[in-house]
């Protein structure tokens, strides 16, 4: 990072600096041209009757006036010409340096040394990269462009007015040195301010981050008045500052105000005296009064650009403060290939590790041992003794501050991340589960160069909506454009997944096992199975496995055939049958919606729904049974308190409408009900569509009225308009409906309300539908394909380190580092994932930080932590010994006396 | 069965029929009809309590965990309500309840129970005649039971 703006400008910009000042300079005679003519025009054109010559034509008064025009018209689109080429060049290069800045603070950022991350605070580091650098970007374009081209036009003007009369044009400048001087020193304690308004911002950046994130011990402590107390007080602060800020802004303001009206004072004063005396034309006075008008301008942006200057300089200084900080890890640690024949097994060596934190207190204090990797060690200790270190600097994430820890005589913290971020694997607590699939995120683990240079189709990364997959051209434009603002090299949209890494090969479908069978390890399984179920496939892209689970549907059907007991526990989904554990709105639809066209609160609303209602004389009928129903839940609900809880499990009406629908229910007559306003008829039509006969036992949807939605289903289909095609996504007991989940796709009707231990029964039955046909495993990778939610939010603790373990093992490395990985399981899980591990692992080198040190015995060898130091190392049976440091431990913790 | 239905048979059921029929509709509507088929357990001994369970159509056994094995202690038959004991005081329950017949149940949630308590109290009142009446009875039987194991006892001894 270069230490200053200017470096950091030359350094990157300076060939487009130039073109900006080229084409500035080439800029300047066409500006003084134009500056000039109005003077010829009104000169000579005017002035002088018979005309005039131009580069040896003669021209008659008229014809002169009218050449001179238009070649005053043609040097005012020259001059914008270059303005607007300029203005879009320097666009275009502040933008690039912004984006260069940006990337190159986050590359930083990855290159930190841990303990930094507690020094910077989430919220700080995203205000300096985020909104920090925002002006030093747009400095950058103007950094040569501003002072060459107003200063330039600034000379250009003077040189015109000194030429024009050197008396005026001294007039016209008489109190530049005034402001040359004033404007420095007021600036000076604008900068002092805008330093200051810098940090508070910082600060202020890091309390919302820290407010978001803290926020359950706020309120659990009744402290949130507290927090707005201080809040407010940062504001406070904030608000003073930039009030200062601006008395001097504007005091500035007030002086080049000042001084550039003085300028008209000085012209028609001395210019006057001059035309009456007859020194001076009123042509050229005109001129040089239109051209100090235009000397106020650059004059001011030159001045503004000063203002600029100062403030991006101090920004500058203070955000590379913030990241040029020793220890950070050199570039070519993450930036260098694998090196060839480099192991991590064979001999492990730790000599005299010390690590400090930033307050100087040791960590971990002079640890060293020796031994031999592939092996199975376990790291025990009491909390605070250092495992947490250890762990760290055997995953090769923290520099130890003293002493060294050598991997076959390498210094590990030499070796490449290619080498150690592939063979060894690291999972701590809590792990980091990224946005996306569970998927993207067990396959983290393998992306760590691009595999192919050819793009993979879909949008990488997290597309806005309505983003496409880019053209050859424009992936070429934008790769380039990466390359003018010194980006990353490498295109995100390419295959990234570099299966070869794992140890796998090309075949699609031991890849997919892999996947599987890691899930498996760490049982998650079962969990992404269940979301599998719940999630719905494309036939389009999966042809082949929405075949299959028809096959499955059929299969779950003749089961249910086969069985009277199982088959009353569901009610299947028959085109020909009024399906009465369904609500009104499923019969009539009979499908599942797509996108938001039908919306099913509002759906009595929607035209084409209501035309149907009408062909088919529906209208007249759910009239009635609204009206009845609107009847009901008055009666029923009508003493309850509004916000009894009933109101949201049972009601048709919320208690805020109840009685808005008792009034309607006085006024109208059961027998008339058409006559009714036509808001009155929604509210009731609104309310049969959730009905559902089986469970509301309202007796309010009887034969008669059944036969009746059977046809308006049929119509509803049949008559359905292009426009609203796609929309529903019909039943169809031949088809697999993409838009249902898998399970509604088996099962293909509706559980029975009313048949105890329905649900279960059912689940049951899919499942060994799915068993049956072999299709457990792609309803898993269908669960793959789920979103993890914002940081795995939709997932449990248990599951996000599950998610974590499954992604190191898919990594398929040599040596596993974990810390106390199991520690948010329950205890069942924690012994059945641990022997799942540690069988699996047979033959890879493990070292585990446990916090039951009972679980010592099945590690070959043991490394005992006390304050930082290393106690014992040595096998269990040696170790688990009276007298010795392991046991006292053992016997200290719950099971270790049985141990 | 409809909802008026279960209002009728609710209206027949001691605890309830000093209740008003709109309440009573209340209850039927936010409670859940349960289908059992013979031999299958509304609930078992030891269970956590989550749900009282009316009658409607159908016999019930309860039975009774006891070192010689399971024991029926009584059959229960239309309108009768079981499982009321276990929500009131959050004790497991005390009897496996398995349907004889076909069994159509009005499965009344803990949250309706108290709902109902609460919102009205001459429920409340019934729901203690019932319980005091049954205690005098259970005190009763074990002064019964009590006598006539102490005769035993002397006649062995």
């Amino acid at each position: 990072m270069q230490p200053t703006i200017f470096g950091f400008i030359r350094r990157y910009s300076w060939r487009q600096q130039l073109v900006i000042l080229l084409a500035t300079v080439l800029s300047f005679p066409f500006l003084y041209a134009s500056l000039d003519l109005p003077k010829q025009i009104i000169n000579d054109a005017l002035g002088q009757p018979d005309g005039g010559t131009i580069m040896g034509y003669q021209f008659d008064q008229l014809e002169y006036l009218m050449v001179l025009c238009s070649i005053f018209l043609i040097l005012v689109l020259i001059n914008g010409g270059f303005k607007y080429f300029i203005n879009v060049y320097k666009g275009v290069v502040a933008e690039r340096m912004l984006r260069r800045l940006r990337y190159m603070l986050f590359s930083q950022t990855l290159r930190f040394p841990l303990p930094q991350f507690r020094r910077l605070s989430q919220g700080e580091l995203v205000q300096l990269i985020n909104a920090e650098v925002e002006p030093v970007g747009g400095y950058v374009g103007e950094a040569l462009a501003t002072p060459a081209f107003q200063g330039g036009t600034l000379l250009t003007i003077l040189t015109f007015m000194f030429i024009q009369d050197p008396v005026l044009g001294l007039a016209a400048i008489i109190l530049y040195p005034v402001q040359i001087y004033l404007i420095p020193k007021l600036q000076r304690r604008v900068n002092e301010l805008g330093k200051r308004r810098v940090r508070r911002m910082r600060r202020l950046a890091e309390k919302i981050s820290e407010t978001a994130g803290g926020v359950r011990d706020i309120r659990t402590n009744d402290a949130s008045q507290y927090e707005r107390a201080i809040f407010a007080r940062e504001l406070g602060r904030v608000f003073d500052i930039r009030f200062d800020i601006y008395k001097l802004k504007f005091l500035i303001k007030f002086v080049n105000n000042f001084i550039a009206q003085l300028g008209p004072f000085f012209f028609f004063s001395i210019g006057g005296y001059l035309v009456i005396q007859g020194d001076l034309t009123i042509g050229a006075l005109v001129a040089v009064v239109g051209a100090h008008k235009d000397l106020s301008a650059p004059w001011r942006e030159l001045l503004n650009h000063y203002q600029l200057f100062m403030d991006v300089r101090i920004k500058y200084d203070q955000v590379v403060a913030q990241f040029a900080i020793p220890g950070v890890i050199p570039d070519e640690r993450q930036s260098s290939e694998p090196p060839d024949g480099v192991a991590v097994t064979g001999s492990w060596q730790a000599r005299g590790l010390t690590v400090s934190d930033e307050d100087g207190d040791t960590r971990l204090d002079g640890v060293s041992f020796e031994l031999e990797q592939p092996e199975r060690v376990a790291i025990v200790g009491p909390s605070g003794s250092g495992k947490e270190e250890l762990c760290l600097v055997l995953a090769n994430l923290l520099d130890p501050s003293r002493g060294r820890f050598l991997i076959n005589d390498q210094p590990l913290n030499e070796l490449a991340d290619s080498l150690t971020g592939r063979r060894l694997a690291y999972v701590g607590n809590p792990s980091t589960i990224l946005t996306g699939t569970i998927r993207h995120n067990l396959l983290y683990g393998l992306v760590h160069r691009p595999v192919s240079d050819q793009p993979s189709g879909a949008v990488a990364g997290d597309p806005e909506p309505g983003e496409i997959p880019e053209t050859a051209e424009r992936r070429a434009r934008r790769l380039k454009e990466n390359a003018l603002s010194g980006n990353s090299p490498y295109d995100s949209d390419v295959d990234w997944i570099d299966y070869a890494a794992a140890g796998l090969g090309e075949d699609e479908a031991e890849r997919r096992r892999a996947l599987i069978d890691v899930l498996r390890i760490v049982r998650f399984d079962r969990d992404v199975y269940r979301m599998g179920l719940k999630s719905s496939i494309s036939s389009a892209t999966q042809g082949d496995l929405a075949a299959e689970l028809l096959d499955a549907r059929r299969a779950m059907q003749a089961k249910l055939d086969a069985d009277p007991d199982l088959a009353r526990l569901v009610e299947r989904f028959d085109p020909e049958r009024y399906n009465t554990n369904a609500t009104v709105a499923e019969n009539l639809l009979f499908g599942t919606l797509v996108g938001d066209t039908f919306d099913l609160d509002n759906l009595a609303e929607q035209a084409y729904v209501k035309e149907v209602l009408e062909k088919t004389g529906l209208t007249h009928e759910l009239l009635g049974v609204g009206y009845q129903l609107a009847a009901t839940m008055v009666e029923i609900f009508a003493e309850l308190p509004p916000d009894h809880d009933y109101f949201r499990q049972f009601s048709f009406i919320d208690a805020e409408e109840l009685p808005s629908y008792r009034a309607l229910l006085n006024r109208a007559d059961p027998n008339k009900l058409e006559a009714l306003a036509l808001a009155d008829r929604q509210k009731l039509l609104s309310l049969p569509f959730k009905l559902i006969p089986a469970r509301h036992r309202l007796g309010l949807v009887e034969e008669d009225l059944q036969q009746k939605l059977l046809t308006a289903r049929a119509i509803f289909r049949r008559d359905l308009p292009k426009a609203l095609e796609g929309s529903v996504d019909f039943f169809d007991p031949e088809r697999y409906n993409d838009a249902a989940s898998i399970q509604d796709n088996i099962l293909f009707g509706k559980i029975a309300y009313g048949q105890a231990q329905a649900e279960g029964r059912i689940a049951t039955l899919i499942t060994e539908a799915l068993e049956e046909k072999g299709l457990v495993d792609r309803v898993i990778e269908a669960g793959l394909d789920c979103q993890t939610g914002g940081g795995g939010a939709r997932l449990s603790a248990m599951q996000r380190q599950k998610l974590a373990l499954a992604r190191a093992l898919l990594k398929g490395p040599d040596v596993f580092v974990f810390d106390n990985p199991l520690a948010v399981f329950d205890s069942r899980e924690q012994v059945l994932v641990r022997d799942a591990l540690l069988d699996y692992l047979a033959d890879k080198g493990v070292f585990w930080a446990l916090q039951n040190p009972g679980w010592s015995k099945y590690f070959n060898q043991v490394l005992v932590l006390d304050g930082g130091r290393l106690v014992e190392h040595g096998s269990f049976a040696e170790l688990a010994k009276p007298g010795r440091a392991l046991q006292r431990l053992l016997e200290d913790s719950d099971d270790g006396g049985r141990a | 069965m409809t909802l008026q239905k279960d209002v009728e048979v609710l209206r027949n059921i001691p605890l309830f029929k000093k209740i008003e029929p709109a309440k009573l509709k209340l209850l039927a509507f936010t409670s859940e009809h349960l289908e059992f088929v013979a031999g299958e357990a509304l609930f078992k001994q030891g269970d956590v309590g989550d749900a009282a369970y009316i009658l409607l159509e159908g016999d019930a056994d309860v039975m009774v965990d006891t070192p010689k094995g399971e024991m029926r202690v009584a059959t229960l038959g239309q309108n009768d309500i079981v499982g009321e004991i276990a929500i009131l005081c959050d004790v497991p329950r005390t009897a496996t309840i398995i349907a004889k017949t076909r069994l159509v149940t009005l499965r009344v949630s803990k949250d309706g129970f108290f709902n109902l308590v609460t919102q009205f109290p001459t429920v409340g009142v019934e729901v203690m005649h019932e319980l005091a009446s049954r205690l005098h009875q259970t005190t009763q039987q074990l002064g019964d039971a009590t006598a006539r194991l102490r005769q035993l006892e002397n006649g062995a001894g």
